[in-house]
């Protein structure tokens, strides 16, 4: 497949979306939101849309470079891949099953997003459960994610936070 | 660089200002008085590089002149770069970085707010970006601001202190400036930011505690090329490894 035809753009799409976070492996980039488009230009070439998660997350790279592999594998000999800003990238566009998948992994899932911050809802403990937790920090081991301490279990762990 | 292009003049200053911060909170890692704040100022730092990177490729790209963000990070001199002197100046001590974090934080909001609807693309695209960043880098110096200020009798003086020494370097992020006035329907105008970004900063300061300061000077000249003789002493700590060893790749 040189030429990826139009009909072939879904399942390239799910390729691209298949792919996994290089720093939570856990979860796709299609359970993320950050595959915004996929195309198959005139030229043949699959061009794909990429939203950062934050600006300076130097993840970024590394996906570019491992979607470019996927679809390349897939049978796309040319792959362009186009960096959008617009709109922000929000954790709202996490999957369910991405948020059940962190939850899996010891990791709280973001509360809705919109609207200034102010983390007023609780975030409960990935381990017990528990909703008596309490932010240590609202910075973390990655750009995404905060530090959090579960009060019942006493366990720390990692909460991704709204955006 | 006295004529460069409006606007890519106006992405360099916005870039160089997250720059040149993002080179100074790096400083805190593994010096913060707890191990989360160096996590925390490590984190914010990246985000601003991120902005930088953005806003210094998109000048780059403007200028059409050839030059990437590895050059204008890299390969100008400190007149030539366009940040305002409060984003050069020494750390300090914790509660000086946490005054300049308020009121550099509390102005970006402000800025990427207004930048939101701005009439370019990348820029209104940054800023849409950027600004949930920076919610979050607001919400930190306010907590520590907060803390400090409301604290102990030791860390109310320290903080006061610390809003002292930076309060001088406030008015010059408002200050009318080539280029922004130059780019009507794209630009922020600077002045235009100072009433929210002032409501904000006063509020946390009253619930700290703390007073504004009311210095007997202020900087002016960054978005010039005017600087501290802190700033060349940054970059060559910043430009070393790339100056050295010119298109070197690992």
């Amino acid at each position: 497949m040189t030429t990826p035809s139009p009909e072939s753009r879904a399942a390239l799409l799910a390729v691209a979306r298949a792919v996994p976070d290089p720093e939570l492996p856990v979860l796709t980039l299609g359970d993320l939101g950050v595959i915004r488009d996929l195309r198959v230009a005139g030229d043949g070439a699959v061009e794909v849309d990429l939203t950062p998660t934050y600006t300076g997350c130097p993840a970024t790279a590394v996906i570019a470079d491992d979607v470019r592999d996927a679809l390349r594998e897939a049978g796309a000999d040319q792959v362009r891949i186009r960096t959008v800003l617009a709109p922000a990238w929000t954790t709202d566009w996490m999957s369910e099953a991405g948020r059940r998948k962190l939850r899996e992994f010891g990791i709280s899932p973001p509360g809705p997003a919109g609207g200034p911050v102010k983390l007023t809802f609780s975030v409960r403990c990935p381990h017990c459960g528990s909703a008596d937790t309490r932010e240590v920090s609202h910075f973390g081991s990655t750009p995404c994610k905060a530090l959090w301490t579960c009060r019942s279990c006493a366990e720390p762990f990692d909460s991704f936070k709204a955006l | 660089m006295s004529s460069i292009q409006p606007l890519a003049g106006y992405a360099l200053a916005l870039g160089d200002d997250a720059l040149i911060l993002t080179q100074r909170l790096g400083e805190w890692v593994a010096h913060a008085p707890q191990i989360e704040e160096d996590v925390a100022l490590a984190n914010i730092a990246l985000d601003l590089l991120g902005q930088a990177r953005t806003l210094l490729s998109y000048a780059g790209q403007v200028e059409g002149a050839g030059r990437d963000e590895d050059d204008l990070a890299y390969l100008r001199d400190d007149r030539d770069f366009r940040n305002v002197q409060l984003t050069e100046i020494p750390n300090g001590d914790f509660a000086v970085t946490m005054a300049r974090q308020l009121v550099f934080s509390a102005y970006q909001y402000e800025l990427y707010t207004a930048l939101e609807s701005s009439g370019d693309a990348t820029l209104a695209g940054l800023a849409g970006k950027a600004v949930k960043e920076v919610a979050y880098h607001r919400d930190h110096a306010t907590q520590w601001v907060l803390r400090l200020g409301d604290g102990t009798d030791l860390s109310h003086a320290r903080m006061q202190a610390g809003l002292d020494q930076v309060w001088p370097y406030t008015e010059e992020l408002f200050d009318p400036a080539d280029p922004a006035s130059q780019l009507p329907g794209i630009a922020a105008d600077p002045a235009a930011l100072r009433p929210a970004w002032h409501a904000y900063v006063t509020a946390v300061l009253t619930e700290a505690t703390c007073q504004e300061p009311e210095p007997g000077w202020r900087s002016r000249g960054g978005r010039d090329g005017l600087h501290t003789e802190y700033l060349g002493h940054l970059l060559a700590e910043m430009q070393h490894l790339h100056r050295s060893h010119p298109g070197v790749t690992w």
